[in-house]
């Protein structure tokens, strides 16, 4: 399936937090494989919320039992579709 | 061989505004952290904090004072005053002070971008940089109080307070002074300081629950505490009432991830604290322990201290105060002392609030939710520093 435009902004993204070619970079990829831990995540939600104006529910602290709201961190497809329905949420 | 003992302390933070009070508070388990009041704070995400409130000491300032003291300093000047007059006549004599801070001034940077950048003007108050610098509580601590010793600030996150005590505790034990006025200072609770640690991802939304399983961050504090810490034949020669003995003292860094503290670094530093005082891991009773409430910290603190322990670790009491006067940083250390305290000489440990869930990574006895009166003979304060930089004290009851 073709990636959107937003599926495009958040891979590139992520690509750049990780130092990876963001061609490189598929939906069922888990963040682990890049090399990019909570702190590296921190760091790329920001450039997220920078990027679309939207606020990310997201906490490090809370891997295990994020809430239905709360952001799939798992795999960079997950981070995608959360994004997406963000950003839908938040248009007009 | 010198040995160091606190013949005084003196507090100011969200449970209460003096020493006596915050005992109190610690012993009821009562919490400090409510909604946060200040300028700003709905644009903030994370509304809550343990913020000091109705304290009406800098009424009394003079002009001059009020324009050349921050919070951080004020708070460090109650505490200091109040450590001294518990010391009693003769403590401060030949004495240095060192002071603990993260952040410093920042309410004083604070309120000077916002003139320049938000408001557009183009001049900002005369004694702002001597109001804002980091070295500002330690010296006006010494310029009220006469005290000509060694006197600088020390910086170092989270574990501020316990490098402040233990170098003074240093500094006495090798003759270099003959009593410290020593503790921490910490007044991030303004926008800017809560807007930073927001970015970070690291504070809870809805409370600070140390070593529970339903635990999601840590929750900010403020305030200060200060100590009297003497040469022990000194002290006694004046007569002064001995609180508890400082034995040891460890530090370490992990020179690992900045953020993320590692099991090795602060087993390390627990050993070290041990090793200098003399003190088996059987004869400690209690820790006051780092217990930020964030998933990793707590986690990799229990390990620590399983790897230090071993068999002992089934004897100790190990309990978080953070729920009950928040994070106070810089000053975190200090204030968490007065918990050590008050266990070594008053028998009174300091319960870990917010411990609703049962966490199998935390299975120490964690003294959960109410006080417990016990007689340790000797304790351990851990404080664990972004940095990767680890600062345990060992503390003795007094003989």
């Amino acid at each position: 399936m073709a990636l959107s435009e937003i599926g495009r902004s958040v891979i590139a993204i992520l690509a750049a937090q990780a130092l990876v070619d963001p061609a490189g970079m598929r939906e069922s990829d888990r963040l682990e494989e890049f090399g990019l831990d909570s702190l590296g995540l921190v760091e790329a939600i920001f450039a997220i919320e920078e990027r679309f104006d939207i606020q990310v529910p997201f906490n490090p602290n809370e891997p295990d039992q994020a809430g239905p709201g709360d952001l799939d961190v798992s795999t960079v497809g997950g981070i995608i579709r959360g994004i997406e329905a963000l950003i839908a949420a938040k248009a007009p | 061989m010198r040995r160091v003992v606190i013949t005084g302390a003196g507090t100011v933070n969200a449970l209460a505004h003096d020493l006596p009070g915050t005992c109190a508070a610690l012993a009821a388990g009562r919490s400090g952290i409510g909604v946060l009041e200040f300028r700003d704070a709905d644009r903030l995400s994370i509304r809550i904090g343990a913020q000091i409130r109705g304290w009406t000491w800098g009424q009394a300032l003079t002009p001059q004072e009020q324009s050349l003291y921050d919070p951080f300093t004020r708070y460090a000047l109650a505490a200091a005053a109040e450590a001294l007059a518990m010391a009693g006549e003769g403590a401060g004599e030949g004495a240095g002070v060192l002071i603990g801070s993260s952040a410093g001034g920042i309410h004083t940077w604070e309120d000077n971008y916002r003139t320049v950048f938000a408001e557009g003007k183009n001049r900002v108050p005369p004694l702002t940089v001597p109001r804002l610098m980091m070295n500002a509580a330690a010296s006006h601590i010494g310029m009220r109080h006469g005290l000509t010793g060694p006197t600088f600030a020390v910086s170092s996150a989270c574990s501020s307070s316990n490098h402040a005590i233990g170098q003074a505790f240093r500094l006495i034990r090798d003759g270099h002074a003959p009593a410290m006025l020593a503790g921490g200072a910490e007044a991030m609770l303004c926008f800017s300081g809560i807007k930073a640690w927001e970015g970070l991802r690291v504070l809870s939304p809805d409370g600070c629950r140390p070593f529970s399983a339903s635990r999601n961050g840590m929750v900010m504090g403020e305030g200060a505490a200060v100590f009297v810490l003497e040469e022990e034949t000194r002290a006694r020669a004046r007569g002064a009432r001995i609180i508890a003995e400082i034995a040891g003292f460890g530090m370490t860094a992990d020179a690992g991830d900045i953020v993320v503290p590692s099991v090795g670094g602060a087993a390390a530093a627990m050993r070290a604290a041990l090793a200098e005082a003399g003190l088996a891991p059987e004869e400690i009773g209690y820790i006051n322990a780092h217990g930020t409430g964030t998933r990793v910290n707590d986690r990799n603190e229990v390990a620590a201290i399983h790897r230090v322990f071993g068999h002992a670790a089934n004897g100790l009491m190990v309990s978080s105060t953070k729920a009950a006067h928040g994070h106070a940083i810089g000053a975190t250390g200090a204030l968490e002392l007065i918990a050590c305290l008050m266990a070594l000489d008053q028998g009174v440990i300091a319960p870990t609030l917010g411990l609703d869930r049962t966490d199998p990574d935390c299975d120490l006895d964690h003294v959960p939710n109410e006080a417990r009166r016990a007689q340790p003979g000797a304790a351990l304060s851990n404080s664990f520093a972004f940095g990767g930089l680890n600062a345990v004290l060992a503390l003795r009851a007094a003989q």
